[in-house]
Parts: structure tokens; C-alpha cells; sequence
């Protein structure tokens, strides 16, 4: 691969997660108890749709091929995406939901940071964007989940049986292949090995905070980064594509 | 063919008549989100967006596009610039004094890191400048805001959150 192939495969993956992870909570619109939540929900979903956009737009334009932002998100099959596993999981119940956005904006936040120093300036930019943006939801979050853990008995049993089931979609975060490598080795990208260290120390103080226990060591899952994807992606995908396949090139 | 006799100045005179769509009491240049002006053939506007996700973004590069065409600039490109960040620091003097007269708390200065754990306390209330207030909600009508309350007489008022 060319940089630039290197480049554009790889701001595809962060705009997959960004995207994948807003129409997830684009699913709760609308469908929390609680106006407060609502609002952060759907607050939340927007950043992630704009990061998004953000990614692909310059995908496309380094990919130079005429692929526009609709196009990545809209047009391309499940196995195409490059997400994590993470990210695409249903958002369950609140705790559920809650334990998949600590998880996985503890890593984001410190990617986007080691982001920002990489040597391609338009990530860089873009990285500066949105890391403020996540430092926020994460606050929130992670507040969430201390209150969800250090509240009831029943609030704390749910928050701790999340967490053990959501945390075999961690490892993958931090198991770099061959793209990250190149990323970090020709672009000064993250490197996922400082990554996973700060991850673990950020999410144990969260987790210690909320009286909750860190999971046992398991059987851990991964494939998002090849396409290989859970069961729950292709329904995801399927509503998310219906209306621009069912109409293609409408306007509003 | 006729050049546009304007200057960087007068597009910034007009750019300060371009109201924030959300919250109309601040100009695009109270905001801070106006980067550059370049007058040559036609007008290039740089622009700043404020959040990633932000549904005014596409409006007001509209609104810009219409402020200047309405004065006779055929030629207006609305840029967007993501470096450096829009922060509330960019918001000016002029633009907090707005918002408080409006009944929104203005942000506070000095954008930053801020503890994993820890919330804002203690935002004045934009009426009587009383700290004694409390955070309602971290989210609140759009996605600039956040929703408080004044401890004493329970009076709501919004803060523009400090991002």
C-alpha cells in the first residue's frame, strides 16, 4: 500500500466507528425514559455522526476516486466496515449502554489525543476536534457508571454483569495489525501498546469509583478490524441503508 | 466586468450582521468562528465549526453566502477550518455580555483538560450572579448547552457549556 492507501484505510476505520457507534444511539432516540438522557443521547449521536462525516469527507478526497461521505456510510456491504466489535453491540439496557460508551471513549479519547500529534496535519485537525467532544461524553458517562454501580443492589448486579459481557470486546481496541503499524510507523500514529496501558488505569478508576470489580481474564473477541463482523451488525446496517438504497441520489 | 469594490474590512462589517442561528442575540463574529476573509476575485470566508455535529453549521455558511450576495458579492466561498479548534475561549467580550443579558451563563474561560470524574460547579447565574446554583442537566436545548438551576428561588437558566 501507497501512504496514501495507508492513510485513506485508515480514516475509513475511525469514521466506521464513529459511525457505527452514532446510529446505535441514534436508536434511543426518542426512546429514553428521561428528557435529561434523551438530550445527552441524542447530543452524543450527533458528535459521532459529524466526526464521522469528517472522517469519510477526507477519505474520499484521499482516495480521490469520487466516493462521497453518503457513499462509505450508505453504499458499502457489512463486510466492508471496519469497525469494532465494540461499538456495533445493541444497546442493551442503560447499563449496557453506559459500560459500552466507557469502554470504548476511555480508548478513543486517548487515541484521538495521540492523534492529534500525528504528522498528517488533516487528522490532526480533525482529531483536535473531536477529542474535545469525547472528553465530555466520557465525563458524563463515566459519572453514569458510578452512579450506576455504587446505587442499588440491583443497579450495581447489572452494571458488574455488563461490564463481564461487554469485556471481551476490549482486547481488539489494542491489538494492532498491520495498518496500525503502518499508521504509527509512517505517520507518528498512536501506538496502541501506550493506548492499552492508560486504558486500563483511566477504566480501573472508574470501575474502582463505582464499587464495581474489574472482569475476569476470558475468552476475548475480535474480527471488526477485518470485517468479520457480530450477528447484530448486519441488521444495524440493513436499517441504517434502507432509505438511500430503497432511493438512491433523494435529497431533502 | 465590474470588480467587487469591497475590502476585508467592510465583508467583516457585513459578517457581523450574520446572527448565530441558535442563539440569534450572538453574531457569527461574536462567536469567534470567523478564521479569515481574502478578497480577490471573489470572497473567500473561513469558518470554524463549532461541534462536529453541530445542525447550524450548514446554516450559517447559507446565511453567509446570503448576507454577501444581498450586498452584490457574486463570488462567496464559505472555507471550513478545523485548526486551530473552535473552543468557547473564541467567544469575545462583546459575545459573553450578549449572552448574559440574554439569560444564558457564559463559559468559562481557560478550556481545558478536565478530571475524568468531575463536574462544573458553582456557574453563576447570568440574573443575579448568585454561585449558590445547581447543574440539572449536562444537556440541554441544543447541543452548546447545559441546563442549571439558582439554589435559592429555583429559577432555571442555561449555561453554555465551557468545551
Amino acid at each position: 500500500m501507497t501512504p496514501e492507501q495507508t492513510l485513506t484505510a485508515y480514516v475509513l476505520r475511525l469514521g466506521d466507528n464513529a459511525l457505527v457507534l452514532g446510529q446505535r444511539m441514534l436508536e434511543l432516540v426518542a426512546a429514553y425514559p428521561e428528557l435529561e438522557e434523551e438530550l445527552a443521547n441524542a447530543n452524543f449521536a450527533l458528535d459521532y455522526i459529524g466526526q464521522a462525516r469528517m472522517f469519510y469527507s477526507y477519505a474520499g478526497e484521499l482516495e480521490g476516486a469520487g466516493r462521497s461521505e453518503d457513499d462509505f456510510a450508505y453504499f458499502r456491504p457489512e463486510h466492508e466496515f471496519r469497525n469494532l466489535l465494540l461499538v456495533e453491540q445493541p444497546n442493551g439496557h442503560f447499563g449496557d449502554t453506559i459500560v459500552r460508551q466507557v469502554l470504548f471513549d476511555v480508548y478513543y479519547l486517548s487515541l484521538l489525543e495521540a492523534l492529534t500529534r500525528c504528522s498528517d496535519k488533516r487528522l490532526a485537525d480533525i482529531a483536535a476536534r473531536a477529542e474535545k467532544e469525547v472528553r465530555y461524553h466520557l465525563r458524563h458517562c463515566a459519572q453514569w457508571l458510578v452512579r450506576l454501580g455504587d446505587g442499588t443492589d440491583e443497579s450495581h448486579r447489572k452494571a458488574q454483569q455488563s461490564l463481564d459481557e461487554l469485556w471481551r470486546y476490549t482486547s481488539e481496541m489494542f491489538a494492532a495489525d498491520a495498518l496500525d503499524e503502518a499508521v504509527l510507523t509512517s505517520f507518528n500514529g498512536p501506538d496502541l501498546g501506550e493506548i492499552a496501558v492508560e486504558w486500563q488505569k483511566d477504566v480501573s478508576t472508574i470501575v474502582e469509583e463505582a464499587t464495581l470489580s474489574m472482569p475476569q481474564e476470558q475468552h476475548m473477541a475480535s474480527g471488526g478490524k477485518q470485517g468479520k463482523h457480530t450477528e447484530y451488525f448486519g441488521y444495524l446496517v440493513a436499517e441504517m441503508q434502507s432509505l438511500p438504497r430503497t432511493y438512491p441520489g433523494a435529497t431533502w | 466586468m465590474v470588480e467587487p469594490a469591497v475590502n476585508r474590512d467592510t465583508i467583516l462589517e457585513w459578517l457581523a450582521d450574520v446572527p448565530d442561528p441558535e442563539i440569534p442575540v450572538l453574531t457569527i463574529m461574536d462567536l469567534g468562528i470567523v478564521r479569515d476573509v481574502e478578497c480577490g476575485t471573489g470572497v473567500v470566508v473561513s469558518l470554524a465549526p463549532t461541534y462536529s455535529g453541530c445542525p447550524a453549521t450548514e446554516v450559517i455558511e447559507s446565511s453567509v453566502i446570503a448576507a454577501l450576495e444581498d450586498r452584490g458579492i457574486a463570488n462567496v466561498t464559505v472555507k471550513r477550518v478545523l485548526s486551530p479548534p473552535w473552543t468557547t475561549d473564541w467567544i469575545s467580550d462583546v459575545g459573553r455580555e450578549k449572552l448574559r443579558e440574554y439569560g444564558i451563563a457564559p463559559p468559562e474561560r481557560g478550556a481545558s483538560k478536565r478530571a475524568l470524574l468531575r463536574g462544573q460547579h458553582g456557574i453563576p447565574c447570568p440574573r443575579c450572579e448568585s454561585a449558590n446554583t445547581e447543574l440539572v442537566s449536562e444537556f440541554g436545548s441544543t447541543a452548546c448547552k447545559a441546563a442549571y438551576r439558582f439554589a435559592d428561588c429555583l429559577e432555571p437558566f442555561e449555561y453554555f457549556k465551557c468545551i
